[in-house]
């Protein structure tokens, strides 16, 4: 066998080719195997192990598609680059497998086998095995290594957490609803059936995908996800279905896209009420078809994927609007789960508390034994508009702030006092309190960071900051405060019962119990039924006019106090205050 | 840990004609950005003043790469600016989530890095020379 290169003048050998072009350095063909050559680049990218070829200089010269899609790096940035920058492993800045290679006379019979762990470009840390070995010349001469890098993920899930109780994956619960999700998950992940996940920011819709993957036949491919919100038109559509050397300008490599990327394996589309309408035509095609058409290419490429979607939308609205594709709806709604806001999974709430907490107290060095009753009686009452994101960046806050054994009212993000009426009584005891601080616009609103006091640093990101409106929510990416930005309605009401109608959560209507709380997701609902709240006095000609009333008697009733008016009426603080705007009583 | 100046001032960033402003941390290994922010053996610190100059400069040596120690750092000395390249989404949000900003996935060695910086034309993922 023998490699030679396809096309004349390119008499280099591949450790030479490390600051060439990348496809140049993939012509080589492979002889004598077959009656006719085969080019190594086809062979070398299908397959399924990410694989490396690094010159002597241990500098990149190529990655096959697998190596791709585990560093989340292409070709073109990966070329010519220290491997050390390509694949950031662990053993990278000591305990290289290469060094071992390179002194060991028998490296190149024996490959050298180490596990260890990546961080890929998109900051995933990844176990992994590597292997690699020496590349030599038909004179002995060391040209290069191979390193191939198994991802270990699959089989250590049981010993990365072995303190989980209960859930599936990554995801945790126990509460009837996830119960229910947990059940159908297993049969769901055999199939290759489409998959929509749906639910409300924050309710872990990409843990509940990669757990499908990760229990499919699939595992053992590519999981890759793409953010179709995160792109604009122009640049997804090549991101996602790749392009021709040429297409367009600027286009001066092939690329494989996402679709191709993620060939044997899985396609996440998450924000995909986010794409637009011209690519929802392309997925459809693809979805009918297998087949995908690159941009600049005339022919079509089979890939063998499977789709799961994700949205916080209401996508039957969308539909309803025309700005979503019914026919698509349809392909993608094929299995749907619904995952139940925070605020209607009972129990849940307590066991994430423990869990993060327990985290938390572990990363940070700190001996927290756990909530005292009046923090836990506050924290059971939230209604976490941003769902299980919110309450771990709670327990984050809590744990940076608390120096004590036990997490009290005074560790609580103010917001959360406010809301249940303890602030006033809190600060009433002269204990210490947060002191007022800056609001924060733009992405960052609802970022609460821990107060300056607690930590005893006073300036900056770690200084005393809360939002100038109530609803701030110690986040890192801007979730709406309680507004119902974003956020479906019920959306149990509004969808089908197709598919595994079973993994619905049930949430129509599951929110009338906490009719308050979910008011920031659902009244303008209301509205549309026309039934005035219980309570609300006759002789009001609308909602709004009852409403208006029912929030002035509340608030004549707490003498102003907006904490105490919003707990009476059974309603976030945010939700109150919301509300007050509208009406114009906040003047 | 060691250094050899103790003399940075805390100062929050600001971004004023593209440049960076305000105490910067470079995760380094020897004398490039390390690959990982949580196998950084070093980290060079400076301060970049408002005219886009180095103000002062130190290189801090660890006694164990952690990811955890750097962020006590980056917390402690005020930085602004964290340049690093592979880093864990834990911690980049962490970083974030405090309002400084992280540019990673960039590759380069330390002079070609820091002369970036202070002529303000660093980005994430930028790939420098020196390595």
């Amino acid at each position: 066998m023998s490699a030679t290169p396809d096309t004349p003048g390119r008499g280099e050998s591949m450790a030479e080719g490390t600051t060439r072009d990348m496809d140049t350095a993939l012509g080589p063909l492979l002889q004598g195997l077959f009656e006719q050559p085969v080019v190594a680049r086809t062979l070398l990218d299908r397959i399924p192990l990410p694989l490396a070829l690094v010159s002597a200089e241990r500098r990149v010269v190529f990655l096959n598609q697998a190596a791709c899609a585990l560093t989340a790096m292409s070709r073109e940035r990966a070329q010519n680059l220290p491997c050390r920058y390509v694949f950031r492993c662990s053993l990278c800045t000591g305990g290289c497998p290469l060094e071992v290679v390179d002194k060991s006379p028998t490296a190149a019979m024996a490959p050298v086998a180490r596990e260890a762990d990546i961080v890929n470009a998109d900051r995933a840390r990844i176990p992994v095995r590597v292997t690699c070995g020496a590349l030599t010349a038909p004179d002995g001469s060391r040209v290069g290594y191979f390193e191939t890098l198994e991802d270990l993920r699959l089989f250590r899930p049981a010993e990365a957490r072995p303190e989980w109780p209960q859930g599936f994956g990554d995801m945790l619960g126990h509460s009837p609803e996830m119960e229910r999700v947990f059940r159908l998950l297993p049969g769901i992940a055999q199939t290759d059936s489409s998959v929509l996940v749906t639910g409300e920011t924050g309710t872990g819709k990409d843990l509940l995908a990669e757990a499908l993957h990760n229990a499919s036949n699939r595992a053992k491919g590519p999981f890759v996800k793409v953010n179709c919100g995160a792109l604009p038109e122009s640049l997804l559509e090549s991101e996602l279905f790749g392009h021709q050397k040429g297409a367009f300008t600027g286009a001066s490599e092939n690329k494989p896209g996402r679709f191709r990327l993620a060939h044997n394996g899985t396609l996440f589309l998450t924000e995909v009420g986010d794409l637009p309408l011209p690519l929802q035509v392309k997925l459809l095609t693809f979805l009918d078809d297998k087949i995908i058409h690159p941009l600049g290419s005339t022919r079509g490429v089979h890939v063998d994927v499977r789709i799961m979607a994700a949205t916080h939308r209401d996508l039957r609205r969308m539909v309803r609007e025309g700005r979503f594709r019914e026919d698509l709806l349809y392909r993608l709604n094929v299995v749907r789960f619904h995952l139940p806001p925070l605020r209607e999974r009972g129990d849940d709430v307590s066991l994430f508390l423990a869990h993060y907490l327990k985290v938390y107290a572990g990363m940070f060095g700190k001996r927290l034994a756990g909530f005292t009753p009046a923090a836990e009686r506050v924290l059971l009452h939230h209604a976490y508009p941003g769902n299980v994101r919110e309450l771990r960046n709670i327990v984050e806050y809590c744990v940076n702030v608390c120096q004590d054994t036990h997490v009290d009212l005074p560790h609580l993000p103010r917001y959360l006092l406010e809301e249940s009426g303890e602030a006033e009584a809190h600060d009433g005891r002269g204990g210490p309190s947060v002191g007022p601080g800056t609001g924060q616009g733009g992405a960052a609103a609802g970022a609460q960071a821990p107060p300056g006091g607690g930590v005893g640093t006073a300036d900056g990101p770690v200084g005393p900051v809360r939002m100038s409106v109530s609803g701030g929510m110690p986040g890192r990416t801007g979730w709406g405060t309680g507004a119902g930005a974003g956020v479906p309605g019920p959306a149990g009401a509004e969808w089908p019962e197709a598919g595994a109608a079973g993994a619905d959560a049930g949430v129509a209507g599951a929110g009338a119990g906490r009719s308050g709380h979910s008011g920031h997701s659902g009244h303008s609902g209301h509205s549309g039924q026309g039934v005035p709240p219980a309570g609300a006095p006759q002789g009001d000609a609308t909602w709004a006019e009852a409403e208006r009333r029912l929030i002035m008697e509340a608030l004549v009733r707490a003498r102003g106090r907006r904490g105490a008016a919003a707990m009476a009426l059974g309603w976030a603080r945010t939700t109150l205050w919301r509300k007050m705007r509208q009406y114009g009583l906040d003047r | 840990m060691s250094s050899n100046d103790n003399g940075m001032v805390a100062s929050r960033t600001g971004r004023s004609g593209g440049g960076t402003r305000g105490n910067v941390l470079v995760a380094l290994h020897r004398d490039a950005v390390a690959p990982r922010f949580d196998r950084a053996t070093e980290a060079w610190l400076g301060r970049i003043d408002s005219e886009g100059g180095l103000a002062r400069s130190r290189t801090m040596v660890l006694a164990n790469a952690s990811a955890e120690e750097l962020c006590r750092i980056i917390l402690t000395e005020n930085v602004a600016v964290v340049v690093c390249c592979g880093i864990e989404q834990e911690f980049y949000d962490y970083l974030t989530w405090k309002r400084i900003t992280v540019l990673d996935g960039v590759v380069g060695g330390r002079d070609a890095v820091i002369g970036a910086l202070l002529a303000g034309t660093l980005k994430a993922d930028a790939v420098l020379g020196g390595v």
